[in-house]
């Protein structure tokens, strides 16, 4: 399937440079330089502890780092609370584990952050949302709880629930991990759609698959560094590393 | 070796479970007599059940209820309960020493307390949430009387600083912190310059007051639902922010909130009303009058805020890390984030812990007879130093204790209700 690159822009969205951080002594991060374009799609792998969560979560400062820089969008992350909040208005993520809230419907799930932090009048947050859960193919879910959805549908809902944000970077952590394979492919789909529309994201995952078919660049982290990077295309056939070359036959030998 | 592969060829449809397992018959088998040992215990327990309403049932249904005296009691029929005390007592054990003439007063507040709560209980009643907000001022102005207007004034005072607060928000400030302050600083001078004149004026044009009621009189089942009432009301939203505070990221604020509650979790509730009632004034100024309801109030409230606080703390930590990490991944403010995602969850799953907390507070309430306040448990020493009733025990405490059990559990009905009105995941 060939892909559109048409959508890359010049525009950096995200620039990262000599970034590091610690848990503790435990040095996660180490010296992470990168720079998104807009309308770039990049998938992280990596071992697990490998520090690419970390990575994707510095990027909205669900973690902090201790030293370089994070440039969002021309706004740099710095303990000011105001970039914090606007950056993270600006940037949706889907999570692993759907982290939908179960006190609430699937819409208004959907329609609580644009109606207390875009300050959306209910009607239009309403109709906003109800768009995005026809793109992610669940309308007819509006109205029930998280808890009365399948694993994938939650996971669609919570892609849904970042996209009523209007976000220009969508941030993916694991999100086909804690799912039943036959509801891996209903959210690979989406993600596709999404891509295809020239979302600027950035996914930590282990569908190589889907690192074919949609992404511009392929990144390896290992103990908390880039170990490689490249087009998919080529990093999957003439990966350079010992390390990328050993993961590859990990995920790809069976 | 057999042959393993097999297809399946008829389908077999779905049948009804065997005439054992359901009804009544399914029902009897699986909760009393599931084995031998169940079967020995349903028959035991129906067996004291028995033993107990057999004497109970002629106790209480024999009883006197014309008599003067216990001594009356007695020489008609000393095996049957002497209820005539009730019949003789019971507004006192209702309204304390409150003036019999004013007895419509406190029946009134408790008639508007229950619908006071109806918009708290029931969301679909949430348009009358004003009469809740505006009913703890009235039952100030009915229970303790005085002129009308020094109540309203705290009322007109408290909305023209919201109102202040929140246009100063809208139109000028973006920012709450200075918002907050100039609305307060108004308020105050409101309340210390304005406030008395007005009140003073308002009197002029147009009286209205009721007889004034002094704290002491204040008793019965009145002063329990006083205290009881308001120590919930207030711990409520206390233990939330002292449970906020326990687990937040500036240290000052985390020590206060923990040794707050550290200290006055380590401490009997009796030696707090203790301090209450009589270490409190040594270190007041002579000649304040700071009202003995109004300090067991806020003792008892302190008390259960503690117990609040951890009880929430609880619900807190039962939260997952991701319901934080997806409000705040939304943009959503710390403030917002709570209210809307982490307080709804955490409160509900604490919902048994804080009920329990509201009907330990409830029944607590009985011990301000120790510093001679005359709820109805104090109520019945006092009664009993009456000469006709002399000796009596159980009927007192029978009543008192049926009263209580009221309440208490109607809240416990409440919480159930509310655990399955909340119910989201089936």
């Amino acid at each position: 399937m060939e892909k559109t690159k048409i959508n890359i822009t010049d525009e950096i969205a995200i620039h990262i440079s000599d970034m590091n951080k610690w848990f503790g002594n435990f040095h996660v991060l180490r010296d992470i330089n990168l720079e998104v374009r807009r309308g770039e799609r990049i998938v992280v792998c990596g071992p697990s502890g490998s520090g690419k969560s970390t990575l994707i979560r510095c990027i909205n400062r669900l973690e902090e780092h201790q030293k370089g820089s994070i440039i969002v969008d021309g706004t740099e992350l710095t303990t000011d609370l105001k970039n914090i909040d606007k950056i993270r208005s600006e940037v949706g993520m889907v999570f692993q584990h759907f982290n939908l809230f179960p006190h609430l419907t699937t819409l208004e799930n959907c329609t609580l952050a644009p109606m207390w932090v875009r300050e959306t009048p209910e009607k239009e947050a309403t109709e906003i949302a109800m768009e995005m859960l026809e793109k992610v193919k669940i309308p007819e879910q509006a109205h029930k709880y998280p808890g009365q959805l399948s694993g994938g549908q939650q996971q669609r809902v919570a892609i849904a629930r970042s996209l009523c944000m209007k976000p220009r970077i969508m941030l993916f952590d694991e999100v086909t991990s804690a799912l039943d394979p036959e509801m891996i492919k209903e959210v690979l789909d989406t993600m596709i759609q999404l891509a295809e529309e020239g979302m600027t994201m950035i996914c930590v995952t282990h569908e190589m698959g889907f690192a074919r078919q949609v992404a511009d660049r392929v990144i390896f982290m290992d103990d908390g560094q880039i170990v490689e990077q490249n087009e998919p295309e080529e990093f999957f056939k003439y990966p350079q590393s010992n390390r990328t070359k050993l993961f590859l036959s990990q995920i790809l030998g069976h | 070796m057999t042959n393993i592969a097999f297809v399946r060829k008829k389908e077999i449809p779905p049948s009804a479970p065997p005439i054992t397992e359901v009804g009544l018959i399914g029902w009897l088998r699986q909760n009393l007599f599931s084995s031998w040992l169940n079967a020995i215990l349903t028959v035991l327990s129906v067996y004291f059940i028995v033993i107990m309403l057999w004497d109970f049932i002629p106790w209480a249904y024999g009883g006197h209820w014309n008599t003067k005296s216990l001594r009356e009691c007695l020489d008609l029929d000393p095996d049957v309960a002497c209820f005539s005390v009730l019949a003789a007592r019971w507004k006192q054990l209702l309204f304390g020493l409150y003036p019999a003439e004013e007895y419509w007063r406190p029946t009134l507040t408790f008639i508007f307390l229950l619908l006071a709560i109806v918009p708290i209980l029931f969301p679909k009643f949430f348009r009358f949430f004003w009469f809740s907000i505006i009913y703890p001022g009235l039952a100030v102005w009915l229970l303790w009387g005085g002129s009308f207007w020094s109540i309203s004034i705290v009322y007109i005072g408290l909305t023209f600083g919201t109102l202040l607060f929140l246009s100063l928000i809208r139109r000028y400030l973006k920012n709450y912190m200075i918002a907050a302050i100039l609305a307060f600083l108004f308020t105050a001078v409101f309340f210390l310059f304005i406030s008395n004149p007005l009140v003073a004026l308002l009197n002029v044009i147009l009286p209205i007051s009721l007889p004034f009621v002094e704290s002491l009189k204040m008793g019965g089942f009145t002063l329990s639902l006083i205290v009881g009432v308001t120590g919930i009301v207030a711990s409520f939203p206390i233990g939330i922010l002292l449970a906020l505070g326990r687990q937040s990221n500036l240290p000052v604020i985390k020590m206060i909130c923990v040794g707050f509650i550290e200290f006055i979790r380590g401490v009997p509730l009796i030696t707090l009303l203790f301090v209450a009632s009589v270490l409190l004034n040594y270190f007041l100024p002579p000649g304040t009058n700071f009202d003995i309801v109004l300090r067991v109030v806020i003792m008892v409230t302190l008390f259960s805020a503690a117990y609040m606080a951890e009880v929430i703390r609880g619900g807190l930590a039962g939260l997952p890390l991701g319901q934080h990490e997806a409000s705040a991944s939304l943009g959503l403010t710390y403030w917002q984030s709570q209210r809307l995602i982490i307080m709804p969850q955490a409160l509900k799953i604490s919902i048994p812990g804080i009920v329990n907390t509201f009907i330990g507070l409830f029944k607590d309430t009985t011990l301000v007879s120790i510093i001679s306040l005359r709820d109805p448990v104090g109520l019945a020493s006092t009664i009993r130093a009456d000469q006709k009733w002399n000796g009596i025990y159980w009927e007192l405490y029978v009543a008192i204790g049926l009263m209580f059990f009221i309440f208490c559990w109607g809240m416990s009905q409440y919480s159930q209700y509310l655990e399955r009105k909340l119910k989201t995941d089936k």
